[in-house]
C-alpha cells in the first residue's frame, strides 16, 4: 500500500541535482535574512573595546554582557521606553480587536440591513484617504492629540483590511444554526456576539491580534508624527532608537564646530545595539510559533469579497 | 463587493427584525465612530490645499482655516508644480514603484515555484521561517542592521574589504551613505529583502491550493516538469497575481517612508534619490513647517492614487472578468 502511495509523488519530483541547487539556493536566501541580525546580536554581545579596536565583525575578540547590564540599569526615558512599547503594544492591540471584530461581525450578518451600506463604507478608505497633512492637522488641531500617548495608539488600532479578514471569518466558520439557536434562546445580539462567536472564532482573533501586536511593536510613524522632544518619557522602543541615531548624527555632523566630540556622552554603539536586539529579540522568539497565523490571515485577507 | 451585498437572503421573519438592526449598529458604532473620526474627516481636511493657510495664535484650527485663511484656488498647486523638486519626487516614486512591482511579482512568484520542489520539507520550513523575519522588523531596526555593514569607520563591509586587501592601506574607507549610485540599486534590494518571505505566502498557499489531479493528469500525458508549471502553476496562480498587481498599482503613488527616509538615514546626499512624495510630504510638513505646498502634494498623491486603483481594476476586469477585485 505504502509503495502505491509513494510512486507517482516520486514520478512528480524535479531531478536530485535540480532539488540540490534549489535547496542551496533558499539556504542562501534564508541566510541572507537571517544573518544581519545575527551579527547585531554578537555586536551588543561584544566587549566595547573590542569593537571600537576591530569594527564590527561576527568573531568579536572579547565577549561581555556590560550592555544589557547597562540597559538593565536605567530609570530615565531609556528604561522607560520599554514599559511605554509594551503598554502601547498591549492597549492597542485590544482596541483594535474590539473595533475590528465588532465591524466584522456585524458585517457578517445577512439579515443586517445596513450591511451593504457599511460595506462600502470601510471600503472607500481603502480607495481614497484624507492624506497625511489633512490627518496630522485634525489629529493635532482638533483633537489636541500632540504629544499624548494617544496619537501613538488610536490612529491606527483599526483598519478595513482587518474588518474585511473578520467579516470573511466570521461569513465561513460561524455556522448560521448557532447563532439562530441562541436568538429563539431569546440571546440578544451583544450576548451572541461575546459568549457564543467570539469564543468560537479564536483563530481570527489570534491572527489578528498577533497582526495588532506586531503593528504596535514595530511602529515608530506615530512618535515621529505626534511626539515632540518635549515628551521624551513617552517615547517608545523604536523611536527612541531614532533619536538616538539623530542625536549622534548630529554630534558627530558638528563635531568641527563645537571642539570636542559630543558623542561621548550618549550610549555606546554596543548599548545602541543592544536596545536594537531588545525591539527585535521578542519578535525574533515569538513569530517562528505564530507564523502559521499569519500565513491564514494573508490567505483569508486575499480572498475578495 | 456590491455584488455581495446585493445579495440578502430571505430567512425566518424571527431574523432581521429592527431591533436586531439597531443592536448591530450600536454594537459596531465606536468602529464608525473612528471612520468618520479617523478617515472620513481627513477626506474634508482636504480644503487645506485650497486654502492659504494661517495661523492665529491662540484660536483653533478650525477658527484658523475657515476664519483667518483664504481660499486661494488651484495657487498652492501651481507653486508644487513649479517647484524644482515636484520632478524629481515624482521621477522616484513611479520609477521605484514600477521596478518593485515587477520584481515583487516575478521573484516571490519564481520562488514560491522553486520552494514546492524542495524535496526536504523540514528544510524548506526552516528556510521560510528565516526568510520570514525581515518582515517582521521595523525599519528603525533595519536601519541599523544596514549601518552595522555599511558604517564607514567601524560597518562590517569596510572592515572585511580592508581585511581582504581590496582597500589598500592608503585608500581611505568609502563613505556609502554619501554614494547615490550604490544606493540606487541598493533600495530595491532593501525592498525586495525585506519583503520576501511575506510575498511568497499569498502564492505558496495558493500552488498548495491546487488540485493533484491536474498534475496527475499532465505526467500520464507526458508532460515535464517545466510544462507542468506553464501550462497548471502559473495559470493557476495568475488570479492572485492580479490581485496582488491592481494592490500593487493602486499604491503606486505611495512610498514606503521608512525605506526611503529611515533605512538610508536621511543622507542629504542622497535625496536626488530618496525625495519620494511621503518624504517631501513629511519634510514639508514637520521640518519646513510649510502646510499649504505639503497638504497639495499630499492631495496629489491621493488623488492620483485613487484614480489608478480604480483603472487598475478596470484593465484587469478587461483581460479576466473574475480578477477583479471589486
Amino acid at each position: 500500500m505504502a509503495k502505491i502511495k509513494v510512486q507517482p509523488i516520486k514520478y512528480m519530483r524535479v531531478k536530485p541535482t535540480t532539488n540540490v541547487l534549489i535547496s542551496a539556493l533558499f539556504i542562501i536566501l534564508g541566510l541572507m535574512c537571517f544573518m544581519p541580525a545575527l551579527l547585531v546580536l554578537i555586536v551588543s554581545l561584544s566587549d566595547e573595546a573590542a569593537v571600537a579596536k576591530n569594527g564590527y565583525s561576527y568573531f568579536p575578540e572579547a565577549w561581555s554582557l556590560g550592555a544589557y547590564a547597562y540597559l538593565a540599569k536605567q530609570t530615565g526615558y531609556i528604561g522607560r521606553a520599554f514599559v511605554n512599547s509594551i503598554g502601547i503594544t498591549v492597549f492597542g492591540t485590544v482596541l483594535g480587536l474590539v473595533t475590528t471584530s465588532t465591524m466584522g461581525y456585524a458585517l457578517s450578518r445577512p439579515n443586517y440591513r445596513l450591511r451593504g451600506f457599511f460595506t462600502w463604507f470601510i471600503f472607500i478608505p481603502m480607495l481614497f484617504s484624507g492624506g497625511l497633512v489633512a490627518s496630522y492637522m485634525i489629529n493635532t488641531g482638533i483633537l489636541g492629540m500632540k504629544d499624548t500617548y494617544w496619537a501613538l495608539v488610536l490612529p491606527i488600532c483599526c483598519s478595513s483590511f482587518y474588518c474585511i479578514v473578520m467579516r470573511t471569518f466570521f461569513q465561513t466558520s460561524v455556522p448560521e444554526a448557532i447563532i439562530e439557536s441562541a436568538k429563539i434562546d431569546g440571546a440578544q445580539q451583544m450576548r451572541i456576539f461575546i459568549q457564543i462567536v467570539l469564543p468560537i472564532s479564536l483563530p481570527a482573533i489570534a491572527t489578528i491580534g498577533l497582526f495588532l501586536t506586531f503593528q504596535y511593536w514595530n511602529d515608530w510613524m506615530m512618535a515621529k508624527y505626534y511626539l515632540s522632544s518635549n515628551v521624551q518619557d513617552k517615547y517608545p522602543l523604536q523611536y527612541v532608537l531614532i533619536a538616538l541615531e539623530d542625536s549622534i548624527t548630529f554630534l558627530t555632523r558638528n563635531k568641527d564646530k563645537m571642539g570636542v566630540d559630543a558623542s561621548a556622552s550618549l550610549p555606546s554603539e554596543t548599548i545602541r545595539m543592544a536596545m536594537v536586539m531588545v525591539a527585535v529579540l521578542p519578535i525574533a522568539c515569538a513569530y517562528p510559533f505564530f507564523q502559521k497565523y499569519f500565513v491564514s490571515g494573508l490567505t483569508i485577507g486575499a480572498v475578495k469579497g | 463587493m456590491s455584488k455581495q451585498s446585493g445579495k440578502k437572503k430571505n430567512s425566518n421573519a424571527s431574523n432581521g427584525s429592527s431591533f436586531d438592526n439597531l443592536e448591530l449598529f450600536l454594537l459596531h458604532l465606536p468602529t464608525t465612530l473612528w471612520y468618520l473620526i479617523f478617515c472620513y474627516a481627513p477626506m474634508f481636511g482636504i480644503v487645506i490645499a485650497f486654502k492659504n493657510y494661517k495661523v492665529r495664535p491662540g484660536k483653533s484650527f478650525l477658527y484658523s482655516l475657515f476664519v483667518n485663511s483664504k481660499w486661494c484656488g488651484f495657487k498652492n498647486f501651481e507653486s508644487l508644480f513649479k517647484s524644482s523638486y515636484f520632478s524629481t519626487m515624482m521621477r522616484n516614486t513611479i520609477v521605484y514603484n514600477i521596478i518593485f512591482i515587477i520584481l515583487g511579482i516575478v521573484i516571490p512568484v519564481t520562488l514560491a515555484i522553486l520552494f514546492n520542489e524542495i524535496y526536504s520539507k523540514k528544510l524548506a520550513k526552516v528556510c521560510q521561517t528565516m526568510m520570514f523575519l525581515p518582515h517582521f522588523l521595523s525599519w528603525v531596526v533595519i536601519s541599523y542592521f544596514v549601518y552595522a555593514f555599511l558604517a564607514t569607520d567601524r560597518g562590517l563591509v569596510n572592515n572585511l574589504s580592508r581585511h581582504l586587501g581590496i582597500l589598500k592601506a592608503d585608500q581611505a574607507n568609502p563613505q556609502w551613505y554619501l554614494n547615490p549610485g550604490f544606493w540606487t540599486w541598493f533600495l530595491v534590494f532593501l525592498n525586495q529583502w525585506k519583503g520576501l518571505g511575506y510575498g511568497m505566502v499569498v502564492y505558496l498557499a495558493t500552488i498548495a491550493g491546487i488540485d493533484q489531479e491536474m498534475y496527475e493528469a499532465a505526467l500520464i500525458d507526458g508532460a515535464s516538469k517545466a510544462q507542468q508549471t506553464k501550462y497548471i502553476t502559473i495559470p493557476m496562480l495568475r488570479p492572485v497575481m492580479s490581485i496582488m498587481f491592481i494592490m500593487a498599482v493602486g499604491n503606486i503613488f505611495r512610498s514606503d517612508f521608512g525605506l526611503f527616509y529611515q533605512a538610508t538615514r536621511n543622507s542629504g546626499a542622497l535625496t536626488n534619490i530618496t525625495q519620494t512624495i511621503d518624504v517631501y510630504v513629511f519634510k514639508a510638513l514637520l521640518e519646513q513647517n510649510n502646510i499649504n505646498i505639503s497638504s497639495a502634494a499630499s492631495l496629489v498623491q491621493s488623488v492620483a492614487g485613487c484614480i489608478t486603483i480604480i483603472l487598475a481594476n478596470i484593465v484587469v476586469k478587461k483581460i479576466d472578468s473574475e480578477a477583479g477585485l471589486f
